[in-house]
């Protein structure tokens, strides 16, 4: 590598760090969180792709996958990632009532995945399929529990935007923390497309 | 209402353990006590417990890692001791007991001592050494101390209620598992794990942020010193490695907590997933801790050589080249656990080939030495020591890195001496010289160096006597962790080890007595113009201690050693035509209340109280949600503040001091309008 200058002539921060700044770096910093979560649910995939066989006598996924559950929670997930991306333009128009909107469709939409997977689980819970039943159910349910828990975080965030949004309006630092959220929603949507094809897909196939 | 707590939790059952957990509860009423009779709890709660400042983040953050270096150190005279007279009999400890200390003393030596200490010298030392008024996100910061401090916290608990793991630091399963360990000690090492691996990754978030976009102008990451280059590769290994152990601690949670079968031997659990995850953290660990030691020593070799570091390139393509490594060798700490051959030749290649970029430095260190005008400086004996006794390490690492050497000595105390070998010199004497180096920066003053030098010695030949007959009885035999044996060649080695530990005691005595000393005598060592060992990086443009905002006008840098560069060019301190106001972030209550929501939350789950934890998370959700939707958290120091703190510094350097300045307190309460809550 020659001069090591032109890997950057300017130190960021060349001038005095100012509020846009700030917002650049919590983006950056969001990034990065986003990275390391990315790799929990790496070392999740993982262990679930070596426990897939040891379902010790129990339920395989064959027996207790059932499609209709995960088209609809796909279609409401993705579709919840459609209706954030509305938000977001609409965030960038600036029209406070329409980001209102979008997100209390969005609200709604992964409400409603949660839902499905919430009856999905306590159906196989009720089957005799729990987590405590075997290693290949402890991963499954702990991979697409924490894709789960993070959706419900998620809904609550979109819940104290709604507030923020009423109460402050799409003053910057809101703007800034609704971009954060979209991308939060986004990764897991992404997460969500890897369980439907490393889990359920090959799961019944 | 209360899970399984009950009052036979306390430690009735033992003298041994009776006595331990009275210290604990004295020494904290002590402190409180001695907090009161100086009136001072309202000074330490608006002046540091709340402070978001990234200073005194830092040295709260040293603090921890001393008091937490003292009680790991009581656990490892407390297992030589036992060892040194353990032959055919049971020693003074039972089994039970022996287990508890050996896996504290690796718990909190680790998550305790070393990471407290790398996360404050990274505080106190990487914004200024960047030019940089504050990390990135310093209510973050705040949050991540008391993780931290909450972790540790919870560990100390556990000797005052319950007991601690018997499962070793790394908690392996199934042994760890509920069916082997139904009690509440494994739980108490998981969740202070996993409520201070938190803390850590967020650290590592803050500080690759603040590195990568907050440098002065001029500052290219080919000018960065090499103790920042250091922290900035340790951060991203943080971000990396911590979720493994997030994930490894989790799982066994479940298991432990739910029934779940992810690592018991029955009903499809595998323990060779625990092993794996846990040390795809473990080893990037190794490296997390030592590199930034690595930093301090660059430091303070140029420094105290007087002389530019050399081929200071070489050294930041080494550090990178060992952080990439560091997440190819984990399987070398089960070479045993049947791989296939040509697996374990794998790791074990990987494992050597970390041997030289780290021979890379330390010639570069002896070639930066070689000709200079050394001063000996305690820092500086710390990194001489270091140098000759890592060696020593490195050459048994690649020993064991070798999988056939490995099956003689896995699980051995030879084992127990290469680590110890790596990590005492590595990173303890990194972190003591590095603690030595930059104290006056951190408080004002510079402390006693003959003491220092007492201790040093004490340390290494404290350390020789240790740890060499660990090697010799690895050889013969001896198991690591055992609370007694029948093989009566071991004693005299054992006896041997024992003086180690007690000499070693004595070095950590000379510790103390410096830093008392120091402090008694702080009016006399005041360091006045910031820059007591003719530094040559910008945190020693700063006064000691740096004002709030460090640097009232961000310095322009043109060269590696930047603040030599200043000095030479004559701008080093050269008065601004006029100030500007400066934004600050306000202090914050909420990083204790966070700590403390998660040390109720982490004990609640331990004894299942889950009435308790379900208020606690409710507790963090409602905090976190009441910051997040708080836009009022700065507050502006008007160009007047500024000037006056930088006319007082002025005056100070040209060692016009009036009496009034004199008694002037090293620490003043901050121009901060309130205590945002």
């Amino acid at each position: 590598m020659n001069e090591a200058g032109a890997i950057k002539t300017h130190g960021p921060g060349a001038h005095q760090p100012g509020p846009v700044d700030a917002y650049e770096q919590r983006a950056f910093g969001f990034w990065l969180y986003l990275m390391s979560d990315a790799i929990i649910f790496a070392l999740l995939f993982a262990t679930y792709t070596v426990m897939l066989g040891n379902s010790a006598g129990g339920p395989t996924g064959k027996m207790i996958f059932d499609l209709s559950n995960t088209i609809a929670e796909t279609a409401l997930l993705l579709f919840s990632s459609l209706t954030f991306g509305f938000a977001t333009l609409a965030l960038r128009a600036g029209k406070r009532l329409e980001v209102l909107g979008w997100l209390v469709v969005t609200f709604a939409l992964g409400l409603g995945f949660v839902a499905v997977e919430f009856h999905e689980f306590t159906g196989m819970v009720q089957a005799g399929a729990g987590p405590d039943r075997s290693g290949f159910l402890s991963a499954f349910f702990t991979l697409v529990g924490t894709h789960g828990l993070h959706v419900s975080l998620g809904l609550i965030w979109i819940l104290v935007m709604v507030g923020q949004v009423m109460a402050k309006g799409l003053t910057q630092p809101v703007s800034s923390r609704l971009l954060r959220l979209g991308l939060f929603w986004h990764f897991l949507d992404i997460v969500w497309i890897a369980i439907f094809s490393v889990v359920y897909l090959p799961g019944v196939m | 209402m209360l899970g399984r707590l009950t009052i036979d939790a306390l430690p009735f059952y033992s003298w041994v353990a009776m006595g331990g957990a009275s210290v604990v509860v004295l020494g904290a009423l002590a402190v409180a006590a001695a907090i009161t009779w100086f009136g001072a709890w309202r000074y330490l709660w608006r002046e540091w417990l709340t402070s978001v400042d990234h200073k005194r983040i830092g040295i709260m953050y040293i603090t921890l890692a001393l008091v937490m270096l003292v009680r790991g150190f009581v656990d490892a005279i407390m297992m030589r001791a036992q060892q040194a007279f353990a032959l055919n009999s049971d020693g003074y400890l039972p089994p039970s007991h022996f287990e508890q200390i050996f896996s504290s003393h690796g718990t909190i030596m680790i998550f305790f001592m070393a990471m407290p200490f790398l996360s404050g010298l990274i505080n106190i030392v990487v914004p200024q050494q960047i030019g940089a008024r504050d990390v990135a996100f310093p209510f973050l910061n705040s949050v991540s101390l008391w993780l931290t401090a909450a972790g540790a916290a919870l560990v100390m608990v556990s000797l005052v209620i319950g007991k601690f793991s018997t499962a070793g630091w790394t908690g392996y399963p199934p042994y760890s598992g509920a069916q082997f360990n139904p009690g509440v000690g494994v739980d108490y090492w998981l969740w202070a794990v996993l409520i201070s691996g938190v803390g850590s990754t967020l650290t590592g978030i803050n500080f690759v942020v603040t590195i990568v976009k907050r440098r002065a102008p001029g500052l290219t990451l080919m000018r960065m010193p090499l103790f920042t280059w250091t922290a900035l590769c340790s951060s991203t290994m943080i971000i990396f490695a911590f979720p493994a152990l997030t994930v490894a601690c989790t799982m066994l949670a479940l298991d432990r907590t739910f029934g779940m079968h992810f690592f018991t031997n029955a009903d499809g659990g595998n323990l060779m997933n625990y092993a794996n995850i846990f040390w795809m953290w473990g080893h990037p660990e190794v490296y997390i801790l030592v590199l930034p030691a690595f930093g301090v020593f660059s430091e303070v070799v140029a420094t105290f050589s007087g002389k530019r570091l050399f081929a200071y390139r070489s050294l930041v393509f080494a550090t990178a080249a060992i952080t990439l490594l560091s997440f190819t060798v984990w399987l070398h700490h089960f070479f045993t656990m049947g791989a296939s051959a040509s697996v374990n030749a794998f790791f074990g290649i990987a494992t050597m080939t970390i041997a030289i970029p780290t021979g890379v430095k330390v010639f570069d260190w002896l070639f930066t030495m070689y000709r200079g005008r050394i001063r000996f400086h305690p820092s500086m004996v710390w990194t001489i020591g270091f140098m000759v006794t890592f060696v020593i390490g490195g050459m048994s690492g690649v020993l064991l890195a070798l999988p056939p050497a490995d099956y003689l000595m896995h699980n051995t105390t030879f084992l127990v001496a290469h680590f110890h070998n790596m990590i005492i010199p590595g990173v303890l004497f990194g972190y003591l010289a590095g603690y030595m180096y930059w104290f006056p920066k951190a408080v004002g003053f510079t402390l006693e160096e003959r003491w220092g030098r007492w201790s040093f010695w004490c340390w290494i030949v404290g350390f020789m006597l240790a740890f060499m007959p660990l090697y010799a009885l690895g050889f013969m035999g001896m198991p690591r962790r055992m609370e007694h044996y029948n093989v009566a060649e071991w004693q005299p080695y054992l006896a041997v080890a024992g003086l180690g530990a007690v000499i070693i005691l004595l070095g950590i005595a000379c510790l103390v007595i410096q830093l008392a000393v120091s402090v008694k005598a702080w009016r006399t060592a005041r360091d006045l113009n910031g820059d007591p060992w003719d530094g040559r990086t910008l945190e020693w443009l700063t006064s000691s201690p740096p004002a709030p905002y460090n640097f009232a006008v961000l310095p322009e840098v043109k060269d590696i050693d930047a603040f030599l560069d200043m000095k030479r060019r004559g701008v080093a301190y050269q008065k601004p035509t006029a100030y500007v106001d400066i934004h600050m972030p306000k202090n914050s209550g909420l990083g204790p209340v966070v700590g403390g929501l998660a040390l109720l939350l982490g004990f609640a789950v331990v004894w299942h109280i889950w009435w308790l934890a379900g208020l606690c998370a409710l507790g963090l959700g409602t905090t976190v949600i009441l910051r997040a939707s708080d836009d009022d958290t700065e507050f502006c120091l008007p160009a007047s503040e500024v000037e006056k703190i930088e006319d007082q510094r002025y005056r100070a350097m040209a060692s016009d001091i009036r009496a009034s300045d004199v008694d002037r307190p090293l620490f003043p309460a901050r121009p901060i309008p309130e205590v945002a809550t």
